[in-house]
């Protein structure tokens, strides 16, 4: 497949459920019997992009955005109800094992190792479902043993790890085919903060090493800001925004901090910008994003200053700031 | 082929690892195993030595031996059962088995062929045991017992295959236990499992030979014991091999529909 064309390709995709509704109680119960109300979920609808191979995109979206259900029809978990999508030139509905044998989705909150065995066997079973030659299968999973650290773990059986440890031998699991695609669904979920590190590093260095493409939905905007450079937001089913995170964050941080610390004490700190925190001779103002050369240049000119940086808004609050305020969101869309 | 082989042959060895790891939880299946047809052995033999030693045929010792021989065929036919369809549906594990490039039916055929033959070792000492209290006869010839070696393991794999048809009921609707027990409770009459099927009224026997239970239960335990001449035996066998191909062919066209029907709950 050449740089030129897209890795996955997705055209106008919806997905629909009908589902039943109820109102409470024994009456409704009864008469549910005899007559049943449904109605229609658009959980994606009308979504369309391309990922070239290589990327790392990040998925991003509040809860039932349609996250999930984009991976899943992208995985070939789930049929599409209009719209078309191709996956390294496959159709995922058709789950052709070619396809299968390419591709993998990790749930952050879901095993796919067997509980009762220790790991290595677990990964034994990995290499006969994907019918990997032996000696290729034990240089991929030493490799990614290596990678995560995992020599003490893998003679343990999976029940008896933690959640990080299991995460992480489940990561290697799904990747012992070295997958050209990675459907990542929250890997990083309830992971402490060292291991949500261990776990990002690891993926940027898969990404590297065999030029992986990865999609990845995560609620932990640290993974976001570490792994992608490009990001898609939906929002109800519907793609609000595809591009660079770089953009989004221009687009929607309207302030930037100025964090300074004079030579001496300072009292007035509120004629240079609005003071988010502020201690003798050291404060942190936010200034309207537009104001932030000028305002620089008046402290510079006006104080003796010993210190001056510029921060961007933390790309959390940005991410929050558009799925909490409907301006935002119609901004975007 | 060689790549389903090599997967059959790990996934069964893990089975049996598992099961060789939760002995105790074997072995107490076993005894609730053992109790059922203990049950039917023990009130057949009683009615066979009052009714003057035979009923339709079956002496105290017949019916040892059917039993005893049952208990490896049930062991035998012990497949996935539905409502795990439902539970793997519901708690996502559907989902995980879809992503791999192997139809989830070879994943249940091959754990549980690998458990059995843990089974089968608790087996042999207790068929030991009760021969010694109920003192089976048998009078088998070596084709019997080259056929019920074939005839068992068909019985399996037809088990299996009309088990996951009703279990894939579950992708249109995900509460199917009644359809489950209706099915389970025509098995127990039509199939030999309750009783021999000769000691049935007529027309069950007449219906049962339209259905494929016989196949899964009394064609392989009489394979064994019963007085079956070779063209008896490799009709049963294939009778059996016809309801296997019709199963696998409709197993592969409902799962061509229910698939499309996966939602993905709860996951």
């Amino acid at each position: 497949m050449s740089a030129q064309t897209p890795i996955i390709r997705v055209s106008a995709i919806s997905k629909h459920f009908k589902v039943p509704v109820r109102e409470a109680g024994l009456k409704a119960s009864f008469r549910s019997l005899f007559h049943r109300n449904y109605r229609t979920v658009k959980a994606v609808d009308d979504i369309s992009f391309n990922i070239e191979p290589g990327e790392v995109v990040g998925f991003l979206g509040p809860n039932g955005a349609g996250k999930t259900t984009t991976l899943k029809i992208l995985s070939g978990l789930l049929y599409l109800t209009g719209g078309s999508a191709q996956v390294l030139g496959c159709v995922p509905s058709k789950r052709s094992a070619d396809f299968l044998q390419q591709i993998t989705l990790v749930m952050g909150n879901r095993s796919q190792l067997n509980w009762d065995l220790p790991v290595v066997d677990s990964y034994e079973l990995q290499r006969a479902i994907y019918h990997l030659p032996r000696a290729e299968f034990e240089r991929t999973r030493d490799e990614l043993i290596e990678l995560l650290d995992l020599k003490d773990l893998v003679n343990k059986p999976v029940r008896n790890l933690s959640l990080g440890e299991r995460m992480k031998v489940e990561i290697v699991g799904a990747l012992l085919h070295r997958p050209k695609v990675l459907f990542l669904d929250e890997p990083t979920i309830g992971l402490d903060l060292t291991m949500q590190r261990r776990i990002r590093d690891f993926i940027a260095d898969y990404n590297q090493r065999y030029g992986a493409t990865v999609l990845l939905t995560s609620h932990y905007m640290a993974d976001v800001e570490a792994l992608c450079k490009r990001v898609i937001i939906i929002h109800n089913g519907k793609l609000l925004f595809d591009g660079q995170l770089s953009q989004l964050m221009e687009r929607f941080s309207a302030f930037k901090t100025i964090c300074v610390t004079f030579d001496t004490n300072c009292n007035r700190w509120g004629q240079y910008g609005e003071v988010l925190k502020s201690d003798g001779a050291h404060a942190s103002l936010r200034i309207r994003k537009a104001e932030t050369a000028e305002v620089t240049a008046r402290i510079l000119s006006e104080q003796k200053v010993n210190d001056l940086t510029i921060e961007d808004p933390a790309i959390e609050d940005v991410i929050e700031k558009i799925f909490s305020q409907q301006d935002a969101l119609r901004e975007l869309a | 082929m060689k790549r389903l082989l090599d997967f059959y042959w790990v996934n069964s060895r893990l089975s049996m690892m598992r099961q060789f790891q939760y002995r105790l939880q074997s072995v107490l299946y076993m005894v609730w195993l053992v109790i059922e047809p203990v049950i039917y052995l023990v009130v057949w033999s009683t009615i066979a030595r009052s009714n003057g030693g035979s009923v339709d045929g079956y002496t105290a010792g017949g019916f040892a031996a059917y039993y005893i021989v049952w208990m490896l065929v049930r062991q035998m036919n012990m497949v996935r059962a539905p409502a795990d369809w439902e539970w793997r549906i519901q708690h996502g594990s559907m989902a995980a088995e879809l992503m791999r490039p192997i139809h989830p039916i070879h994943n249940d055929v091959s754990d549980f062929a690998g458990a059995k033959v843990f089974m089968i070792l608790i087996f042999l000492p207790v068929a030991a045991i009760l021969s010694l209290i109920f003192k089976p006869v048998i009078h088998t010839t070596w084709l019997q017992v080259l056929v019920f070696a074939i005839a068992i393991w068909g019985a399996y794999l037809l088990r299996s295959l009309l088990c996951s048809l009703l279990g894939m009921l579950t992708f249109w609707t995900t509460r199917v236990g009644a359809i489950f027990d209706l099915y389970f409770a025509l098995e127990l009459i039509l199939s030999g499992r309750l009783v021999p099927m000769p000691l049935m009224p007529a027309w069950v026997q007449h219906l049962a030979n339209f259905l494929p239970f016989q196949s899964m239960f009394y064609f392989p335990i009489n394979a064994l014991i019963g007085a079956l001449t070779p063209l008896q035996l490799f009709a049963g066998l294939g009778v059996q091999l016809l309801w296997f191909v019709g199963a696998l062919g409709l197993v592969n066209l409902v799962w061509h529909f229910a698939i499309r029907r996966f939602s993905s709950v709860g996951n």
